[in-house]
Protein backbone atom coordinates (compact mmCIF):
# COMPACT_ATOMS: atom_id res chain seq x y z
CA UNK A 1 0.00 0.00 0.00
CA UNK A 2 1.27 3.39 -1.23
CA UNK A 3 0.58 5.22 2.22
CA UNK A 4 2.55 3.19 3.89
CA UNK A 5 5.66 3.32 1.89
CA UNK A 6 5.17 7.39 1.93
CA UNK A 7 4.50 7.41 6.23
CA UNK A 8 7.25 5.07 6.90
CA UNK A 9 8.22 4.52 10.81
CA UNK A 10 11.41 6.49 10.15
CA UNK A 11 9.61 9.30 8.05
CA UNK A 12 6.74 9.52 10.98
CA UNK A 13 9.62 9.36 13.71
CA UNK A 14 11.76 12.63 11.62
CA UNK A 15 9.03 13.91 10.94
CA UNK A 16 7.65 14.32 15.18
CA UNK A 17 10.82 14.82 16.37
CA UNK A 18 13.34 16.69 13.28
CA UNK A 19 17.05 15.85 13.99
CA UNK A 20 18.68 19.41 14.39
CA UNK A 21 15.59 21.50 14.50
CA UNK A 22 17.91 24.91 15.54
CA UNK A 23 19.70 27.51 14.51
CA UNK A 24 23.65 26.97 14.68
CA UNK A 25 25.54 29.52 16.38
CA UNK A 26 28.46 30.83 13.71
CA UNK A 27 27.15 29.85 11.00
CA UNK A 28 28.60 30.90 7.48
CA UNK A 29 26.57 29.75 4.93
CA UNK A 30 22.47 30.04 5.24
CA UNK A 31 19.32 30.21 2.62
CA UNK A 32 16.11 30.29 2.95
CA UNK A 33 13.42 28.12 0.83
CA UNK A 34 9.87 28.97 0.45
CA UNK A 35 6.76 26.60 -0.36
CA UNK A 36 3.57 29.43 -1.61
CA UNK A 37 1.78 26.89 -2.67
CA UNK A 38 1.88 25.70 1.21
CA UNK A 39 3.18 28.30 3.17
CA UNK A 40 6.26 25.81 3.97
CA UNK A 41 9.31 28.06 5.30
CA UNK A 42 13.02 26.49 5.79
CA UNK A 43 15.97 27.57 6.69
CA UNK A 44 19.18 26.02 6.24
CA UNK A 45 22.50 26.98 8.12
CA UNK A 46 25.61 25.50 7.54
CA UNK A 47 29.34 25.95 9.18
CA UNK A 48 31.94 24.83 7.24
CA UNK A 49 35.38 24.42 8.69
CA UNK A 50 38.72 25.32 7.28
CA UNK A 51 38.62 22.57 5.01
CA UNK A 52 34.83 23.03 3.70
CA UNK A 53 34.10 20.23 5.87
CA UNK A 54 30.47 20.42 7.09
CA UNK A 55 31.39 21.11 10.64
CA UNK A 56 27.58 21.58 11.82
CA UNK A 57 24.31 22.06 9.82
CA UNK A 58 20.53 22.58 11.24
CA UNK A 59 17.72 24.17 10.10
CA UNK A 60 14.60 26.14 11.22
CA UNK A 61 11.02 25.86 9.60
CA UNK A 62 7.29 24.10 9.78
CA UNK A 63 5.60 21.72 7.41
CA UNK A 64 4.14 18.54 7.02
CA UNK A 65 6.10 15.16 7.84
CA UNK A 66 7.38 14.70 4.64
CA UNK A 67 9.18 18.03 4.82
CA UNK A 68 10.56 17.76 7.86
CA UNK A 69 11.58 14.35 8.02
CA UNK A 70 13.42 15.29 4.50
CA UNK A 71 14.83 17.87 6.19
CA UNK A 72 15.92 16.38 9.59
CA UNK A 73 17.35 13.41 7.34
CA UNK A 74 19.54 15.30 5.39
CA UNK A 75 21.14 17.63 8.03
CA UNK A 76 22.06 14.01 9.55
CA UNK A 77 23.65 12.81 6.46
CA UNK A 78 25.73 15.73 5.46
CA UNK A 79 27.10 16.36 8.53
CA UNK A 80 30.72 15.53 8.51
CA UNK A 81 30.83 15.60 4.67
CA UNK A 82 33.59 17.91 2.10
CA UNK A 83 31.35 20.36 0.32
CA UNK A 84 31.51 18.84 -2.97
CA UNK A 85 30.53 15.29 -1.25
CA UNK A 86 27.35 17.80 -0.28
CA UNK A 87 27.11 18.78 -3.37
CA UNK A 88 27.24 14.96 -4.99
CA UNK A 89 25.10 13.52 -2.29
CA UNK A 90 22.03 16.66 -3.10
CA UNK A 91 22.42 16.00 -6.98
CA UNK A 92 22.17 12.68 -6.72
CA UNK A 93 18.68 12.07 -4.35
CA UNK A 94 17.25 15.07 -6.05
CA UNK A 95 17.80 12.67 -9.41
CA UNK A 96 16.08 10.00 -7.23
CA UNK A 97 13.27 11.51 -6.32
CA UNK A 98 12.27 12.83 -10.19
CA UNK A 99 13.36 9.61 -11.98
CA UNK A 100 16.14 7.21 -10.37
CA UNK A 101 15.75 3.49 -8.79
CA UNK A 102 18.24 4.03 -6.81
CA UNK A 103 21.23 6.25 -4.74
CA UNK A 104 24.41 6.48 -6.84
CA UNK A 105 26.82 8.06 -4.82
CA UNK A 106 29.77 6.66 -3.55
CA UNK A 107 29.84 8.71 -0.51
CA UNK A 108 26.85 7.44 2.01
CA UNK A 109 27.28 3.89 3.37
CA UNK A 110 24.71 2.11 2.88
CA UNK A 111 22.47 2.12 6.29
CA UNK A 112 22.73 5.67 5.15
CA UNK A 113 20.93 5.07 1.42
CA UNK A 114 18.51 3.06 3.08
CA UNK A 115 18.10 5.56 5.52
CA UNK A 116 17.29 8.22 2.45
CA UNK A 117 15.51 5.75 0.48
CA UNK A 118 12.40 6.06 2.95
CA UNK A 119 11.70 9.46 1.09
CA UNK A 120 11.51 7.68 -2.43
CA UNK A 121 7.59 7.06 -1.45
CA UNK A 122 6.89 10.37 -2.07
CA UNK A 123 7.49 9.65 -5.97
CA UNK A 124 3.57 8.11 -6.49
CA UNK A 125 2.71 11.50 -5.02
CA UNK A 126 3.79 14.35 -7.44
CA UNK A 127 2.07 17.32 -5.60
CA UNK A 128 4.23 16.16 -2.45
CA UNK A 129 7.83 15.82 -4.11
CA UNK A 130 7.95 19.35 -3.60
CA UNK A 131 7.47 18.45 0.11
CA UNK A 132 10.47 16.60 0.16
CA UNK A 133 13.23 18.70 -1.93
CA UNK A 134 12.42 21.90 -0.85
CA UNK A 135 15.11 21.58 2.03
CA UNK A 136 17.59 20.38 -0.60
CA UNK A 137 17.17 22.95 -3.18
CA UNK A 138 17.66 25.11 0.09
CA UNK A 139 20.65 23.39 0.99
CA UNK A 140 22.74 24.45 -2.30
CA UNK A 141 21.76 27.41 -2.33
CA UNK A 142 23.56 28.22 1.08
CA UNK A 143 26.24 26.39 -0.52
CA UNK A 144 26.40 28.64 -3.52
CA UNK A 145 25.55 31.72 -1.13
CA UNK A 146 23.11 32.59 -3.63
CA UNK A 147 21.63 34.84 -1.14
CA UNK A 148 18.18 34.07 -3.33
CA UNK A 149 15.25 32.79 -1.30
CA UNK A 150 14.32 29.00 -2.90
CA UNK A 151 10.93 29.10 -4.10
CA UNK A 152 9.60 25.74 -4.88
CA UNK A 153 7.14 26.98 -7.74
CA UNK A 154 10.66 28.35 -9.48
CA UNK A 155 12.34 24.81 -9.14
CA UNK A 156 12.24 21.22 -11.12
CA UNK B 1 -35.40 17.63 -2.14
CA UNK B 2 -33.56 14.35 -2.99
CA UNK B 3 -29.78 14.56 -2.49
CA UNK B 4 -29.20 10.72 -4.52
CA UNK B 5 -31.09 12.46 -7.43
CA UNK B 6 -29.28 15.65 -7.55
CA UNK B 7 -26.07 13.82 -7.12
CA UNK B 8 -26.71 11.58 -10.30
CA UNK B 9 -26.83 14.84 -12.38
CA UNK B 10 -23.51 15.16 -11.92
CA UNK B 11 -20.90 12.33 -13.98
CA UNK B 12 -17.67 12.65 -11.63
CA UNK B 13 -19.51 10.64 -9.52
CA UNK B 14 -19.48 7.59 -11.59
CA UNK B 15 -15.91 7.30 -11.43
CA UNK B 16 -13.79 6.06 -8.80
CA UNK B 17 -10.56 7.75 -7.13
CA UNK B 18 -7.87 5.67 -5.89
CA UNK B 19 -10.64 2.58 -6.03
CA UNK B 20 -13.02 4.22 -3.70
CA UNK B 21 -16.27 6.20 -4.06
CA UNK B 22 -15.51 9.97 -4.87
CA UNK B 23 -16.06 11.94 -1.66
CA UNK B 24 -16.38 15.05 -3.25
CA UNK B 25 -15.76 17.71 -0.06
CA UNK B 26 -13.92 21.15 -1.95
CA UNK B 27 -16.64 22.57 -3.82
CA UNK B 28 -15.09 26.27 -2.03
CA UNK B 29 -12.25 25.27 -4.70
CA UNK B 30 -14.69 24.21 -7.35
CA UNK B 31 -17.61 22.78 -7.68
CA UNK B 32 -18.28 19.76 -10.59
CA UNK B 33 -20.69 20.03 -13.17
CA UNK B 34 -23.79 18.47 -13.82
CA UNK B 35 -23.99 16.38 -17.19
CA UNK B 36 -26.55 19.48 -18.64
CA UNK B 37 -23.92 21.87 -18.45
CA UNK B 38 -21.36 19.29 -19.86
CA UNK B 39 -23.86 18.24 -22.89
CA UNK B 40 -24.75 22.26 -23.45
CA UNK B 41 -21.06 22.72 -24.14
CA UNK B 42 -20.82 20.03 -26.45
CA UNK B 43 -23.98 20.75 -28.08
CA UNK B 44 -22.94 24.40 -28.92
CA UNK B 45 -19.52 23.16 -30.34
CA UNK B 46 -20.60 20.61 -32.41
CA UNK B 47 -23.95 21.80 -33.86
CA UNK B 48 -24.22 25.91 -32.62
CA UNK B 49 -20.79 27.48 -32.57
CA UNK B 50 -20.75 30.87 -33.99
CA UNK B 51 -18.79 34.04 -32.72
CA UNK B 52 -21.29 36.49 -31.10
CA UNK B 53 -22.34 39.97 -31.95
CA UNK B 54 -20.14 40.19 -34.83
CA UNK B 55 -22.05 38.78 -38.22
CA UNK B 56 -25.41 38.54 -39.28
CA UNK B 57 -25.80 34.85 -40.58
CA UNK B 58 -27.63 32.45 -38.56
CA UNK B 59 -25.38 30.53 -36.19
CA UNK B 60 -24.16 34.19 -35.37
CA UNK B 61 -27.43 35.74 -34.66
CA UNK B 62 -28.77 32.32 -32.64
CA UNK B 63 -25.55 32.02 -30.73
CA UNK B 64 -26.04 36.05 -30.03
CA UNK B 65 -29.15 35.30 -28.76
CA UNK B 66 -28.11 32.55 -26.24
CA UNK B 67 -25.68 34.20 -24.75
CA UNK B 68 -27.59 37.51 -23.87
CA UNK B 69 -30.01 35.04 -23.07
CA UNK B 70 -27.64 33.99 -20.01
CA UNK B 71 -27.15 37.34 -19.08
CA UNK B 72 -30.77 38.03 -18.79
CA UNK B 73 -30.98 34.67 -16.58
CA UNK B 74 -28.30 35.95 -14.29
CA UNK B 75 -30.11 39.05 -13.91
CA UNK B 76 -33.01 37.49 -12.48
CA UNK B 77 -31.42 35.17 -11.23
CA UNK B 78 -29.51 37.95 -8.47
CA UNK B 79 -32.58 40.34 -9.16
CA UNK B 80 -30.47 43.48 -10.80
CA UNK B 81 -32.77 45.84 -12.54
CA UNK B 82 -31.48 46.10 -15.71
CA UNK B 83 -29.32 42.98 -17.69
CA UNK B 84 -26.85 45.32 -18.58
CA UNK B 85 -25.89 45.27 -15.01
CA UNK B 86 -24.22 41.76 -15.57
CA UNK B 87 -21.08 42.15 -17.53
CA UNK B 88 -18.77 38.96 -18.24
CA UNK B 89 -15.30 38.46 -17.27
CA UNK B 90 -12.93 35.64 -17.01
CA UNK B 91 -13.65 35.23 -13.28
CA UNK B 92 -14.40 36.62 -10.18
CA UNK B 93 -10.91 38.01 -10.28
CA UNK B 94 -11.00 39.56 -13.47
CA UNK B 95 -14.15 41.04 -12.17
CA UNK B 96 -12.63 42.71 -8.90
CA UNK B 97 -9.36 44.04 -11.05
CA UNK B 98 -12.15 45.68 -13.16
CA UNK B 99 -13.32 47.79 -10.34
CA UNK B 100 -10.27 47.89 -8.84
CA UNK B 101 -8.62 49.57 -11.98
CA UNK B 102 -11.31 51.28 -13.69
CA UNK B 103 -12.19 52.81 -10.37
CA UNK B 104 -9.05 53.56 -9.13
CA UNK B 105 -8.20 55.60 -12.14
CA UNK B 106 -11.08 57.32 -12.51
CA UNK B 107 -11.24 58.19 -8.66
CA UNK B 108 -8.50 57.20 -6.30
CA UNK B 109 -5.56 59.48 -5.45
CA UNK B 110 -2.57 59.47 -3.13
CA UNK B 111 -3.92 59.58 0.84
CA UNK B 112 -7.19 57.93 -0.07
CA UNK B 113 -8.16 54.44 1.77
CA UNK B 114 -10.01 51.89 1.55
CA UNK B 115 -11.28 49.21 3.77
CA UNK B 116 -11.00 45.47 3.13
CA UNK B 117 -10.91 43.14 6.00
CA UNK B 118 -8.80 40.14 7.22
CA UNK B 119 -10.85 37.33 6.03
CA UNK B 120 -10.42 38.60 1.85
CA UNK B 121 -9.26 35.97 -0.42
CA UNK B 122 -5.93 37.21 -1.93
CA UNK B 123 -7.80 38.42 -5.41
CA UNK B 124 -10.10 41.02 -3.34
CA UNK B 125 -5.97 42.15 -1.76
CA UNK B 126 -3.44 42.19 -4.59
CA UNK B 127 -5.41 44.35 -6.85
CA UNK B 128 -5.76 46.87 -4.37
CA UNK B 129 -2.38 46.39 -3.43
CA UNK B 130 -1.54 47.49 -6.84
CA UNK B 131 -3.35 51.24 -6.18
CA UNK B 132 -1.13 50.92 -3.05
CA UNK B 133 1.50 51.01 -5.32
CA UNK B 134 0.48 53.02 -7.95
CA UNK B 135 -1.37 55.55 -6.79
CA UNK B 136 0.09 55.63 -2.98
CA UNK B 137 -3.73 54.71 -1.31
CA UNK B 138 -4.22 53.19 1.68
CA UNK B 139 -5.65 49.61 2.56
CA UNK B 140 -6.67 49.18 5.92
CA UNK B 141 -7.93 45.70 7.33
CA UNK B 142 -10.94 45.07 9.14
CA UNK B 143 -9.60 42.58 11.92
CA UNK B 144 -11.72 39.17 12.66
CA UNK B 145 -13.31 38.60 16.36
CA UNK B 146 -12.71 35.50 18.08
CA UNK B 147 -14.78 33.60 16.47
CA UNK B 148 -13.48 34.49 12.81
CA UNK B 149 -16.50 36.95 11.82
CA UNK B 150 -16.26 40.47 10.77
CA UNK B 151 -18.60 42.96 12.61
CA UNK B 152 -20.40 45.82 11.36
CA UNK B 153 -18.31 47.92 13.99
CA UNK B 154 -15.31 46.63 12.81
CA UNK B 155 -15.41 48.52 9.63
CA UNK B 156 -17.01 51.49 10.75
CA UNK B 157 -14.51 52.09 13.12
CA UNK B 158 -12.35 52.57 10.39
CA UNK B 159 -14.14 54.48 8.40
CA UNK B 160 -12.67 58.21 7.95
CA UNK B 161 -13.49 60.67 5.30
CA UNK B 162 -10.73 59.21 3.38
CA UNK B 163 -12.38 56.54 2.85
CA UNK B 164 -13.35 55.53 -0.66
CA UNK B 165 -14.46 51.99 -1.42
CA UNK B 166 -15.29 49.06 1.21
CA UNK B 167 -14.50 45.55 -0.66
CA UNK B 168 -15.51 42.98 1.59
CA UNK B 169 -16.27 39.23 0.68
CA UNK B 170 -19.81 37.61 1.38
CA UNK B 171 -18.91 34.53 2.70
CA UNK B 172 -14.90 33.69 4.28
CA UNK B 173 -13.74 30.73 2.06
CA UNK B 174 -12.17 30.08 5.63
CA UNK B 175 -13.80 30.22 8.47
CA UNK B 176 -17.50 30.10 6.40
CA UNK B 177 -18.64 33.48 8.43
CA UNK B 178 -21.47 34.85 6.54
CA UNK B 179 -20.69 38.54 6.53
CA UNK B 180 -24.02 41.39 7.15
CA UNK B 181 -23.22 42.60 3.76
CA UNK B 182 -26.97 44.56 3.74
CA UNK B 183 -26.05 46.28 6.86
CA UNK B 184 -22.64 46.98 6.14
CA UNK B 185 -24.03 48.39 2.46
CA UNK B 186 -26.26 51.02 4.19
CA UNK B 187 -23.77 52.41 6.91
CA UNK B 188 -21.28 52.74 3.64
CA UNK B 189 -23.82 54.46 1.60
CA UNK B 190 -24.90 56.83 4.48
CA UNK B 191 -21.19 58.14 3.89
CA UNK B 192 -21.49 57.71 0.24
CA UNK B 193 -18.71 55.11 0.20
CA UNK B 194 -19.62 52.22 -2.22
CA UNK B 195 -19.43 48.91 -1.80
CA UNK B 196 -18.16 46.30 -3.46
CA UNK B 197 -18.61 42.18 -2.24
CA UNK B 198 -16.74 39.34 -3.14
CA UNK B 199 -19.67 36.53 -3.83
CA UNK B 200 -17.55 33.65 -4.98
CA UNK B 201 -18.63 31.79 -2.08
CA UNK B 202 -21.78 33.80 -1.69
CA UNK B 203 -23.31 33.01 -4.91
CA UNK B 204 -23.33 29.58 -5.08
CA UNK B 205 -24.85 28.84 -1.33
CA UNK B 206 -26.97 31.41 -0.65
CA UNK B 207 -29.76 33.80 -2.16
CA UNK B 208 -29.11 36.92 -3.60
CA UNK B 209 -31.06 40.31 -4.32
CA UNK B 210 -29.02 42.68 -5.40
CA UNK B 211 -31.35 45.69 -5.12
CA UNK B 212 -32.09 44.02 -1.42
CA UNK B 213 -28.54 44.09 -0.26
CA UNK B 214 -28.36 47.32 -2.49
CA UNK B 215 -24.36 46.83 -3.41
CA UNK B 216 -22.41 48.64 -5.92
CA UNK B 217 -20.41 45.88 -7.30
CA UNK B 218 -20.85 42.24 -6.65
CA UNK B 219 -17.83 39.49 -8.17
CA UNK B 220 -19.09 35.70 -8.99
CA UNK B 221 -16.93 32.87 -9.97
CA UNK B 222 -19.41 30.73 -12.51
CA UNK B 223 -16.76 27.83 -11.36
CA UNK B 224 -17.67 27.67 -8.38
CA UNK B 225 -21.91 27.88 -8.95
CA UNK B 226 -21.63 24.63 -11.18
CA UNK B 227 -20.73 26.50 -14.12
CA UNK B 228 -17.48 26.37 -16.56
CA UNK B 229 -14.26 27.84 -15.61
CA UNK B 230 -13.01 30.66 -17.23
CA UNK B 231 -15.68 32.80 -16.77
CA UNK B 232 -16.82 35.02 -13.93
CA UNK B 233 -19.69 37.95 -13.73
CA UNK B 234 -19.28 40.76 -12.28
CA UNK B 235 -22.83 42.99 -11.20
CA UNK B 236 -22.57 46.33 -11.35
CA UNK B 237 -24.65 49.12 -10.79
CA UNK B 238 -25.67 51.21 -13.84
CA UNK B 239 -24.50 54.21 -12.84
CA UNK B 240 -21.26 52.83 -12.48
CA UNK B 241 -20.37 50.97 -15.70
CA UNK B 242 -21.86 54.15 -17.33
CA UNK B 243 -19.35 57.01 -15.49
CA UNK B 244 -16.04 54.54 -14.96
CA UNK B 245 -13.54 53.97 -17.94
CA UNK B 246 -13.61 51.10 -19.91
CA UNK B 247 -11.06 48.27 -18.56
CA UNK B 248 -9.82 46.52 -21.80
CA UNK B 249 -9.72 47.71 -25.45
CA UNK B 250 -10.54 45.96 -28.29
CA UNK B 251 -12.99 44.44 -30.82
CA UNK B 252 -16.51 44.68 -30.27
CA UNK B 253 -16.60 47.29 -27.33
CA UNK B 254 -16.14 50.28 -28.91
CA UNK B 255 -18.57 52.62 -31.02
CA UNK B 256 -16.38 54.43 -33.42
CA UNK B 257 -12.85 53.98 -34.33
CA UNK B 258 -10.84 56.65 -36.26
CA UNK B 259 -6.75 57.73 -36.18
CA UNK B 260 -7.44 60.56 -34.08
CA UNK B 261 -9.76 59.15 -31.66
CA UNK B 262 -12.15 56.34 -30.13
CA UNK B 263 -15.61 56.15 -28.97
CA UNK B 264 -16.49 53.41 -26.80
CA UNK B 265 -19.10 51.51 -26.94
CA UNK B 266 -22.38 51.07 -25.00
CA UNK B 267 -23.67 48.69 -22.00
CA UNK B 268 -22.56 45.76 -21.67
CA UNK B 269 -19.98 45.91 -24.70
CA UNK B 270 -17.69 48.62 -23.23
CA UNK B 271 -16.48 46.20 -20.54
CA UNK B 272 -16.26 43.04 -22.97
CA UNK B 273 -13.79 43.19 -25.61
CA UNK B 274 -12.77 40.87 -27.76
CA UNK B 275 -14.13 37.13 -28.20
CA UNK B 276 -15.63 36.40 -24.95
CA UNK B 277 -15.85 32.49 -22.93
CA UNK B 278 -18.77 31.83 -25.65
CA UNK B 279 -19.76 28.65 -25.16
CA UNK B 280 -18.99 28.47 -21.45
CA UNK B 281 -21.35 32.04 -21.05
CA UNK B 282 -24.36 29.68 -23.02
CA UNK B 283 -23.27 26.72 -20.53
CA UNK B 284 -24.12 28.15 -17.88
CA UNK B 285 -27.64 29.54 -18.39
CA UNK B 286 -27.78 25.63 -17.53
CA UNK B 287 -25.95 26.43 -14.03
CA UNK B 288 -28.44 28.68 -13.45
CA UNK B 289 -31.51 26.53 -14.49
CA UNK B 290 -30.35 23.33 -12.38
CA UNK B 291 -29.73 25.80 -9.28
CA UNK B 292 -33.62 27.09 -9.89
CA UNK B 293 -34.53 23.98 -10.31
CA UNK B 294 -33.93 22.99 -7.08
CA UNK B 295 -34.20 26.25 -5.84
CA UNK B 296 -31.61 28.23 -4.16
CA UNK B 297 -33.33 28.18 -1.01
CA UNK B 298 -33.69 24.45 -0.51
CA UNK B 299 -29.90 24.59 -1.45
CA UNK B 300 -29.13 27.09 1.54
CA UNK B 301 -31.27 24.42 3.83
CA UNK B 302 -29.58 21.43 3.08
CA UNK B 303 -26.50 22.92 3.17
CA UNK B 304 -26.44 24.76 6.24
CA UNK B 305 -28.09 21.55 8.03
CA UNK B 306 -25.16 19.41 6.89
CA UNK B 307 -22.51 22.56 7.87
CA UNK B 308 -24.10 22.04 11.30
CA UNK B 309 -24.24 18.44 11.18
CA UNK B 310 -20.31 18.19 10.51
CA UNK B 311 -19.34 20.56 13.01
CA UNK B 312 -21.21 18.36 15.59
CA UNK B 313 -19.20 15.73 13.99
CA UNK B 314 -15.81 17.34 13.73
CA UNK B 315 -16.18 18.97 17.26
CA UNK B 316 -16.37 15.22 18.96
CA UNK B 317 -13.86 13.85 17.27
CA UNK B 318 -10.83 14.53 19.78
CA UNK B 319 -7.74 16.63 18.39
CA UNK B 320 -9.75 17.82 15.66
CA UNK B 321 -9.85 22.05 16.24
CA UNK B 322 -12.39 23.77 13.91
CA UNK B 323 -10.87 27.38 12.57
CA UNK B 324 -13.61 29.83 13.35
CA UNK B 325 -16.88 29.67 14.74
CA UNK B 326 -19.18 32.11 13.79
CA UNK B 327 -22.63 32.34 14.82
CA UNK B 328 -23.69 32.73 10.74
CA UNK B 329 -21.67 30.27 8.80
CA UNK B 330 -21.41 29.08 5.27
CA UNK B 331 -20.65 25.69 4.15
CA UNK B 332 -17.07 25.51 4.87
CA UNK B 333 -15.19 23.36 7.86
CA UNK B 334 -11.80 24.75 8.26
CA UNK B 335 -9.75 22.56 10.85
CA UNK B 336 -6.38 21.66 11.98
CA UNK B 337 -5.38 18.21 13.82
CA UNK B 338 -2.89 18.02 16.99
CA UNK B 339 0.14 17.24 15.92
CA UNK B 340 -0.43 16.79 11.82
CA UNK B 341 -0.21 19.08 8.93
CA UNK B 342 -2.61 19.72 6.29
CA UNK B 343 -0.74 18.58 3.80
CA UNK B 344 -0.35 14.96 5.42
CA UNK B 345 -3.97 15.05 6.50
CA UNK B 346 -5.04 16.40 2.53
CA UNK B 347 -2.60 13.09 1.00
CA UNK B 348 -4.22 10.66 3.60
CA UNK B 349 -7.57 11.31 3.12
CA UNK B 350 -6.58 11.42 -0.70
CA UNK B 351 -6.73 7.66 -0.49
CA UNK B 352 -9.96 7.37 0.50
CA UNK B 353 -11.44 9.03 -2.10
CA UNK B 354 -12.31 12.02 0.51
CA UNK B 355 -10.77 15.38 -1.65
CA UNK B 356 -10.32 18.45 0.47
CA UNK B 357 -8.13 21.43 -0.12
CA UNK B 358 -5.17 22.26 2.46
CA UNK B 359 -3.11 24.86 2.31
CA UNK B 360 -4.00 28.81 3.23
CA UNK B 361 -6.57 28.73 0.85
CA UNK B 362 -4.80 32.13 -0.35
CA UNK B 363 -5.44 33.68 2.97
CA UNK B 364 -2.54 34.51 3.99
CA UNK B 365 -3.65 37.45 5.98
CA UNK B 366 -5.80 35.08 8.00
CA UNK B 367 -3.92 32.99 8.46
CA UNK B 368 -0.89 35.05 9.75
CA UNK B 369 -3.56 36.17 11.82
CA UNK B 370 -4.85 32.67 13.28
CA UNK B 371 -1.24 31.68 13.40
CA UNK B 372 -1.30 28.79 11.24
CA UNK B 373 0.60 28.05 8.47
CA UNK B 374 -1.87 25.61 6.30
CA UNK B 375 -5.38 24.54 7.46
CA UNK B 376 -7.62 21.80 6.20
CA UNK B 377 -10.78 22.63 4.27
CA UNK B 378 -13.71 20.42 3.96
CA UNK B 379 -16.25 22.25 2.01
CA UNK B 380 -19.82 21.51 0.69
CA UNK B 381 -21.78 21.51 -2.29
CA UNK B 382 -25.06 20.60 -3.21
CA UNK B 383 -24.29 16.75 -3.91
CA UNK B 384 -22.86 16.44 -0.19
CA UNK B 385 -24.24 13.90 2.21
CA UNK B 386 -24.04 12.95 6.30
CA UNK B 387 -22.20 10.38 4.57
CA UNK B 388 -20.19 12.30 3.01
CA UNK B 389 -19.13 13.88 6.28
CA UNK B 390 -19.37 10.69 8.40
CA UNK B 391 -16.34 9.37 5.89
CA UNK B 392 -14.19 12.42 6.05
CA UNK B 393 -14.24 11.48 9.54
CA UNK B 394 -13.41 8.22 9.72
CA UNK B 395 -10.55 9.28 7.19
CA UNK B 396 -9.43 11.86 9.69
CA UNK B 397 -9.57 8.69 12.09
CA UNK B 398 -7.06 6.72 10.02
CA UNK B 399 -4.38 9.55 9.88
CA UNK B 400 -4.65 9.85 13.46
CA UNK B 401 -4.05 6.22 13.56
CA UNK B 402 -1.24 6.69 11.40
CA UNK B 403 0.52 8.89 12.98
CA UNK B 404 -0.17 7.31 15.89
CA UNK B 405 -2.34 10.22 17.18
Amino acid sequence: MDLKELYQEIILDHGKNPRNLRKTTNFNKDAKGHNPLCGDKVHVYLKLDEDKKVQDISFEGQGCAISMASASIMTDLVKGKEEHEVKEIVKDFLEMIKEKDKLNNKILEENEKTKLMCLSGVKKYPMRVKCATLSWHTLTSAIDNTQQEINSENID
Amino acid sequence: MNIENIKKQFPIFNNKVHNNDLVYLDSANSSQKPQVVVDRIYDFYTKEFSNVGRSVHYLAVAATNLYEETRSLMQKYINAKDPNEIVFTKGATEAINLVANTFGQKFLKEGDEIILTELEHHSNYVPWHYLRRSKGIQIKFAEINSEGEISLESIEKLMTSKTKMIAITHLSNVTGAILPIKEITRLAHSKNIPVLIDGCQGAPHLKLDMQEIGCDFYAISCHKMYGPTGLGILYAKKKWLETLPPYQGGGGMISEVKKDGITFGDLPNKYEAGTMATAQVIAFAESIKFLNQIGIENIEKHESELTKYGEEVLRKNNSVKLVGSPKNKGSVLSFTLDGIHAHDIATILDEDGVAIRAGHHCCQILHDKLGLSATARASLGVYNTKDDIDKLNESINKCKKIFNK
